[in-house]
């Protein structure tokens, strides 16, 4: 399945861009994905694990991918 | 229509906000500003660049502003914040509720700002004369 995976803030500059889409097994949960992002982009492998959102809602860590469009991956947040 | 949420780059439209929380039946209205500050940690601040997920920010924001609603019993509520670079003394955040009395209102404008801080999907990277900064967690 197809899935577009975003960045913000200090992770969008560390993966170089805000965007990517993936094929990815439907199976995997998103700490599976994060590991595998990990690998693709070794400059993430220093970063403490971020929030994670499916579908522009928060999700846990355990959350599966079937069904899910879009996952964001989000540094602790600063508005206000 | 009780809610209203705008993630903008433009400038905060304040009289808006205020026009949409007012009411003949709602007796007050609290309103909470946000301001660019020009010092952080004892450091001079020369802008703040805000960065937004705009579709789940707005998201979130809608629902902060109708969890308000129910637990503070306001009738109007009305929150926008801006992306992109802004100048000191500029409006970062605006929240606007409206209520019959004021206690409801000052209480859900407090809790409106407070979660949006914890919750909402948005970023500021502080620029300093020399360099800058990601500000990751609640300021």
């Amino acid at each position: 399945m197809q899935v577009e995976v975003l960045y913000f803030a200090s992770l969008r500059e560390q993966v170089g861009r805000g965007q990517e889409t993936l094929e990815l097994d439907s199976d995997l949960d998103l700490e599976a994905l994060w590991a595998l992002l990990v690998r693709r982009h070794p400059a993430l492998s220093g970063f403490p694990r971020p929030l994670a959102a499916c579908d522009r809602e928060y999700a846990t860590w355990d959350r599966k991918l079937r069904g899910v469009r879009e996952v964001a991956f989000l540094p602790p947040v600063s508005g206000g | 229509m009780s809610v209203l949420v705008r993630v903008q780059a433009e400038p905060i439209d304040l009289a808006g906000l205020l026009a949409f929380v007012q009411a003949p039946s709602l007796g007050g209205v609290a309103v909470f500003l946000g301001t660019v500050r020009d010092h952080h940690a004892g450091r001079a601040v020369v802008r703040l660049e805000y960065e937004a997920y705009p579709e789940m920010a707005e998201a979130e924001m809608r629902k902060i502003a109708e969890e308000a609603r129910a637990r503070f019993h306001v009738a109007r509520v009305a929150v926008a914040h801006r992306t992109g670079p802004l100048a000191i003394g500029e409006t970062s955040v605006a929240v606007a509720v409206g209520s019959e009395h004021r206690k409801e209102a000052l209480e859900g404008c407090r809790y409106v700002i407070d979660t949006l801080k914890r919750t909402a999907p948005i970023w500021k990277r502080e620029v300093y004369g020399d360099g800058a900064a990601w500000i990751e967690g609640e300021g």
